[in-house]
């Protein structure tokens, strides 16, 4: 696969006149195998990207649902290992594309070879690494590009011109633009500044956009949708798994264009 | 080196959203803080309100008991109680001249808590402080100290709900208000260029110690000794010091309860590199990345990380790094308070608590300066505890 896999996916859906939905739930939430269940729901349902959390103890990105989800799965043994490993054997039965989302430690004591070579044959698609900024980036970018996986740039509503310029020039796969200024979570009002900083952001980058961080219901989007290609729900997907017990009903509202 | 890197340590690994604030500062202190306008200013500060140069002592009763000659640098003695006012004296004017209105930080022991409510009091900026709900009732009495200087305390109840999970809260505070608000971090470590910023603003520490030894002894001292948290009394103390190759640099840390397998906060001794709140550094953690809780009876050193540049200065071999456990550390304080009429922190306390561990090791001529980063007051009811259960 290549890195422009998350690209083609978002095209797709683009083209059945929708927003790529791009739902994010912790790897090993609730427990290790019904998270699979969750994953081939989540599939089923129509989600074009599925981005696994990998769980991390100190997620600064992140806010108190996200974050409450994340340590309970490393209380249920979850590990960057058992991810990989598990991913292996089910990539063939998920059709979505595969991004994983964590903080730089956990990678990093994984090995960022090993990682590009196991997360490849993985079927993993996309990194998204929550505290690895662009001066950073660099290197851990070139190795997993050798094996074709896109390293995901977030960018916010503080990102400048220059900055946006600068990610446009390397960024695959897509760019995570991050709603509001603050952590994940669920958040009722988008900040007004949003629709004009989505539309420079939009002029910047080649490929595709997705918005996320506080979406919990499509009306949020009024206004933006034009600058907005993919829409990423995490909290309020913990949310709503956690009051109902299952995810596959929660897709269907952001399959409308 | 690689910018904001001590060697292979340091770095900027922070969420995007924070690069333009963390730019923004690095900017700030190469345009503002490097001024003469404002290091005249910090001066200023510095001996009038803090009231340096703190005092350089030399402990005679002490020095007879072990054998050699224990000098101690008395951050004790600085305003509010310890070395961290010297870092958010300067960090708040520098915030105050970048036109930020507020301060927002983490507080371990309550001391740094303390020291940011103190110089936002001065300056007249407002000031929340995350504070692990752990600490808040290990330091109860500092938190009143900051809530009379007009602070809002906020406990973190996530993760280990001490200091660590205290710098996290921080952190997605500053993400949310970095317009108006710096982040007034406590010690040397986090995302570039705080270890930097830490660094040169505790580094008075080490500078006047040296000009004060000289000047009452004509040599530079043997070693110098410090507690290590997050490292900033240690770096502040050894900064000065480091081209002098002949001055032995010794960073004390917390070793718990000291038996295999404890939680302790010993990072360099016994951590392995990794990244934690926006560094490369040395870290507690388990072979997957997950950051390990620390324990030490002192508050201000229970940290699973370290400074980058302590990492660094290990790697060369420059400064080396030792343990002690919380009950050597609480005989150090005994040992203090009753040979010299001084009740250090617990923190400063492992340093001394090393010192004393040399009794009758070192010739007769040594001399050691051992940084009393902070005074005990604020440990009483810990030391209290400790002694009833040891006595038991
Ligand atoms: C008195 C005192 N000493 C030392 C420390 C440890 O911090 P650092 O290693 O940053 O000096 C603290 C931290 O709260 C403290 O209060």
């Amino acid at each position: 696969m290549s890195t422009s896999h998350l690209t083609d996916k978002i095209n797709q859906a683009l083209a059945q006149g929708r927003k790529a939905v791009m739902p994010y739930l912790p790897a090993g939430y609730p427990t290790k195998d019904a998270f699979w269940k969750h994953i081939q729901d989540l599939d089923a349902a129509g989600a074009d990207i599925i981005e696994i959390g990998v769980p991390f103890s100190d997620p600064v990105a992140d806010g108190p649902v996200v974050e409450q989800a994340a340590l309970h799965c490393l209380e249920q043994g979850v590990t960057l290992g058992w991810i990989l490993e598990e991913l292996t054997r089910r990539r063939s039965t998920i059709r979505a594309g595969i991004v994983l989302m964590g903080y730089m430690n956990p990678f990093l004591q994984y090995g960022i070879p090993k990682l590009a070579r196991d997360a490849e044959q993985a079927g993993v698609n996309g990194l998204i690494i929550a505290d690895l900024p662009l001066e950073e980036n660099v290197e851990i970018r070139n190795i997993l590009q050798k094996h074709g996986i896109a390293l995901i740039p977030l960018v916010g509503l503080n990102s400048s011109m220059e900055r946006l310029s600068l990610h446009a020039e390397k960024a695959s796969g897509f760019v995570y633009f991050v709603s509001v200024m603050g952590t994940t979570g669920v958040r009722d009002a988008l900040p007004e500044e949003l629709r004009e900083a989505l539309l420079q952001a939009r002029q910047t980058f080649s490929i595709p956009l997705a918005l996320g961080f506080g979406l919990h219901s499509p009306t949020q989007l009024q206004g933006v949708e034009s600058a907005v290609d993919g829409v990423v729900m995490g909290s309020a997907l913990i949310r709503h798994l956690e009051a109902t017990g299952k995810v596959g009903d929660f897709l269907s509202p952001w399959m409308i264009p | 080196m690689k910018k904001g890197y001590f060697g292979d340590f340091g770095g900027r690994f922070a969420p995007e959203l924070l690069m333009p604030p963390l730019l923004e500062l690095e900017e700030a202190m190469g345009r503002i803080m490097a001024g003469e306008a404002f290091q005249r200013e910090l001066t200023e500060l510095l001996t009038h309100f803090v009231g340096r140069p703190t005092a350089l002592y030399h402990c005679a009763n002490l020095s007879r008991e072990v054998g050699f000659g224990v000098w101690l640098k008395r951050e004790d003695l600085a305003h509010t109680g310890a070395h961290k006012i010297n870092n958010t004296v300067g960090q708040a004017l520098l915030a105050k001249h970048m036109g930020k209105t507020k301060l927002v930080a983490e507080t371990g022991a309550g001391q740094h808590g303390v020291a940011t409510a103190t110089a936002a009091a001065l300056l007249g900026l407002e000031c929340i402080v995350y504070m692990g709900a752990e600490d808040v009732v290990r330091q109860a009495h500092n938190v009143q100290r900051m809530e009379l200087l007009g602070a809002t305390v906020r406990p973190v109840e996530s993760g280990s709900r001490t200091l660590k999970d205290a710098i996290n809260a921080a952190m997605r505070h500053w993400i949310a208000e970095q317009a108006a608000t710096h982040y007034c971090l406590g010690s040397a470590v986090g995302p570039h260029p705080f270890p930097l910023l830490v660094r040169e603003l505790q580094a008075v520490i080490g500078r006047e110690a040296l000009a004060q030894f000289r000047e009452r002894t004509g040599k530079l001292p043997d070693r110098v000794v410090a507690c290590v948290g997050g490292g900033s009394n240690a770096i502040g103390m050894f900064h000065a010091f480091v081209p002098h190759e002949q001055v032995a640099l010794i960073g004390v840390e917390a070793a718990g309860d000291g038996s295999p397998g404890c939680c302790h906060s010993a990072t360099l001794s016994t951590g392995t590199p990794g990244v934690l709140h926006g560094t490369m550094t040395k870290l507690l953690q388990t072979p997957e990345g997950q950051i390990l809780p620390s324990h030490s009876l002192a508050p201000g050193l229970d940290y699973p990380g370290v400074g980058p540049e302590h990492a660094h200065l290990q790697a060369l071999g420059r400064a080396e790094y030792v343990c002690v456990t919380d009950d050597q550390a609480l005989a150090g304080f005994m040992r203090l308070t009753r040979s010299e009429g001084i009740l250090p922190a617990l923190e400063s306390s492992h340093a001394l608590a090393h010192v004393l561990s040399l009794s009758g090791t070192l010739p007769a001529t040594t001399d050691v300066i051992v940084c009393l980063s902070g005074r005990g007051d604020k440990d009483l009811e810990i030391v209290r505890q400790a002694l009833a259960k040891r006595d038991g």
